[in-house]
């Protein structure tokens, strides 16, 4: 039906399928209890490409599409929401900024590493007063007298994968004056004087990916490690979103379907009251709605990975198609996974089955990468052209 | 030094399978690809790039003969790390037996030529005869060393291996060209990486037919020895389930044990 998901596409899919179930499965459980970051999954994914999927390979990626992207991303995801969202901040907050606003120099150097999974990257635009609203942030970034080195000071809040990072793509105020347009990009190395990082924060769901606090105390940024120009921060930050939305989209989706999927096992199997529940017409209407909101998710996202790869020919923005698909796949992943552990009764409240890690792992695809009232604010403004 | 891996495409293992009234059977897998690289084979092409990554192969070819339709096993083999894939396909080999189909496959090892080990799966899931490879063996005139778990080392052209067997292991040597089967004790078979599916996607796959090898033998249904009489799916088994109630557990135990003799299961 879909012709435009080829051959190679349904094998990066497979493979994608065949490394979660075979690898990823038996330890998924594990590390949501634990905590643990699954650094040794994290690097056999590099390997294997899932790191760099949309980077050419002369930059140490695959130099495939976003289709393909979605499709190992969503397989991941179906099995475990914590390798996604590694996986999607490698590959979307990292390297899809260093690609399309790097120098020649900074790929080599730091998006070869991440893309071929040999370092892990990161991106840090929100700060303990600052997450919506990028505008107010308070750490600063002061180019030094000599003009070589930007001087850089501030916390920064809730940076996935900064405590396993090599690189972190930074947003910090040049020129707070100037508000939005005042930001500017840089790349961090995590091993250098000035950098530290603050506790790993315990969090509710996607309990394996490490989320902390960073912490810059008079860092020294080289001014060739500037990405994009002065003041640009702000537009590479909305546009590395745009293509991070459609991949937290897949993430959402690949949770859905691994709840739909359980639950239909269930109300096959489960009996009561002498019948199959899902003899029952109000399962039925859960399964059904599911369902639909499932597929309904797949279109979206395929659209707006399509408007993606348009986009690198025509330069047309895919804020509105990205948005869309981010809000929808969120909120049908929030909706699948709760009607998952209706569907399951107490079996789906218990820890023996993964149905509360997926209600739990669902609900920062609402949070992250935009709030869904700042997706709804993105869409509606798309619409109307009022501010 | 060239190796060769022999693979064959099989079912998925939770295909679902339906035999129709003429014993036609046709298969799907509702979960995923109806058709896969027989499992057992992944330690064979494993092997074969290991022999080319660790003991200086040159190529680590992937052959089938089967439909066009196999060409998706090939793609994983080059995926996986295989420098190339040749699908041998001609009407005249459909229906063949394991002797048949062994009289092809050591043509088409004869046609690459300069081969030095061609590896194989112990067996595959679906005929599961295991013996295809000592038939091609046999054809070419090589050593079969079957059952292999470890290949201790190559030089001055042997080959020593060691082979996993029921009452032990044994460590064999053998002068080079030999046909190996493996066990799946002997690695670890390696995912395909998405930079290998790029290759196998931009990779040819050349078709040999029967005009393109010197078969020795004949080949194709006529020929076969072995003749599928009567395909049909077996009656699903009947069963009970019994639990043996008691209060103690030696009062279980003893209950249990007079049923088993009653059933003269012991
Ligand atoms: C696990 C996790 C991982 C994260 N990873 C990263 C990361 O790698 N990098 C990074 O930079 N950030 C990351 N974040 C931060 C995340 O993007 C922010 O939490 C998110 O953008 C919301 O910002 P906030 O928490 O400051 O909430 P606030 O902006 O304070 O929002 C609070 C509430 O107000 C609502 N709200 C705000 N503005 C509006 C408005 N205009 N209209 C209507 N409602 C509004 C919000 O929707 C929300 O409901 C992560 C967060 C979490 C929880
Ligand atoms: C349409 C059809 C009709 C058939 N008709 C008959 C018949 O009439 N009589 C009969 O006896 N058998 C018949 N067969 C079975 C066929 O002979 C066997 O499938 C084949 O010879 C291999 O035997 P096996 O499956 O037992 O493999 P095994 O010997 O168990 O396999 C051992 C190893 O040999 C490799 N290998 C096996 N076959 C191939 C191959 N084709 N190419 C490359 N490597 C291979 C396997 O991958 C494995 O690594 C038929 C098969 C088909 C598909």
């Amino acid at each position: 039906m879909f012709d435009f998901i080829t051959e190679e596409h349904r094998m990066i899919q497979e493979a994608a399928r065949e490394f979660a179930q075979k690898s990823i499965a038996p330890i998924a459980a594990e590390h949501d209890e634990t905590g643990k970051f699954p650094l040794e999954t994290v690097r056999q994914m590099g390997e294997l490409g899932f790191m760099g999927i949309e980077v050419p390979e002369e930059y140490g990626g695959v130099g495939m599409d976003t289709l393909a992207y979605v499709l190992a991303l969503e397989e991941i995801c179906k099995v475990d929401a914590s390798h996604g969202t590694i996986m999607s901040v490698n590959n979307s907050l990292f390297c899809h900024g260093l690609l399309k606003f790097g120098t020649e120099e900074q790929k080599q150097k730091y998006l070869v590493p991440v893309a071929s999974g040999k370092a892990i990257g990161a991106y840090s635009l929100t700060e303990p007063m600052s997450g919506s609203d990028a505008g107010t942030m308070k750490s600063r970034a002061v180019l030094n007298e000599a003009g070589t080195h930007y001087i850089i000071n501030g916390r920064k809040s809730w940076v996935t994968s900064a405590p396993y990072a090599d690189y972190i793509v930074l947003f910090t105020m040049t020129q707070p004056e100037k508000k939005h347009h005042g930001v500017t990009a840089f790349i961090i190395e995590t091993d250098k004087p000035g950098f530290s990082r603050g506790k790993t924060e315990p969090k509710l769901g996607i309990r394996a990916s490490a989320t902390s606090e960073i912490i810059f105390d008079n860092y020294e940024c080289p001014v060739e490690n500037r990405l994009g120009e002065e003041g640009q921060g702000f537009k590479i930050a909305m546009t590395v979103l745009d293509a991070g939305r459609i991949g937290i989209a897949a993430q959402a989706l690949g949770i859905a379907e691994a709840a739909l999927e359980a639950s239909i096992k269930y109300a096959q199997e489960r009996e009561a009251f002498g019948k199959k529940i899902g003899q029952f017409q109000m399962i039925q209407q859960k399964l059904a709605d599911m369902k639909c909101r499932v597929e309904a998710s797949r279109l979206l996202i395929y659209q707006a990975a399509l408007a993606k790869m348009e986009s690198a020919k025509t330069g047309r923005r895919y804020s509105l198609e990205a948005s869309m698909a981010k809000l929808f796949a969120s909120e049908t992943a929030n909706y699948c996974a709760k009607e998952a552990i209706q569907i399951h009764g107490g079996m789906g409240y218990s820890k023996e089955m993964p149905l509360e890690r997926y209600y739990r792992d669902a609900k920062i695809t609402e949070i992250y990468e935009g709030t869904s009232e700042i997706q709804r604010m993105v869409i509606a403004r798309q619409l109307t052209g009022l501010r | 030094m060239k190796v060769v891996v022999c693979t064959k495409q099989t079912p998925s293992t939770t295909a679902v399978f339906t035999v129709d009234a003429n014993g036609h059977v046709s298969w799907d897998d509702p979960g995923g690809k109806p058709n896969i690289v027989n499992p057992w084979d992944e330690y064979a092409i494993e092997e074969a790039i290991r022999l080319k990554e660790n003991h200086g192969a040159t190529d680590a070819i992937a052959l089938t003969v089967g439909s066009e339709e196999s060409k998706d096993a090939l793609k994983t083999c080059l995926a996986m790390g295989c420098t190339e894939a040749i699908l041998v396909s001609d009407s005249a080999f459909d229906g063949s037996d394991t002797v048949g189909t062994a009289r092809v496959l050591a043509a088409a090892i004869n046609k690459i030529g300069d081969v030095q080990i061609a590896v194989f799966g112990n067996r595959a899931i679906d005929g599961d005869t295991g013996l295809t490879p000592v038939q091609v063996a046999r054809k070419l005139g090589w050593t079969p060393l079957t059952y292999v778990s470890a290949i201790k080392e190559i030089s001055n052209g042997q080959i020593t291996v060691e082979r996993l067997l029921d009452d032990g292991k044994e460590t064999v040597t053998a002068p080079l060209p030999v046909v190996i089967s493996v066990v799946k004790e002997i690695n670890e078979p390696r995912y395909p990486s998405f930079m290998g599916i790029r290759k196998a996607n931009r990779a040819t796959i050349p078709v040999w037919t029967a005009a393109d090898l010197e078969v020795d033998g004949a080949t194709g249904a006529e020929a076969a020895k072995v003749n599928w009489g009567h395909v049909y799916a077996p009656p699903p088994r009947e069963g009970s389930v019994e639990i043996i109630e008691g209060e103690t557990i030696e009062e279980k135990v003893r209950k249990l044990v007079d049923k088993l003799f009653e059933e003269k299961v012991i």
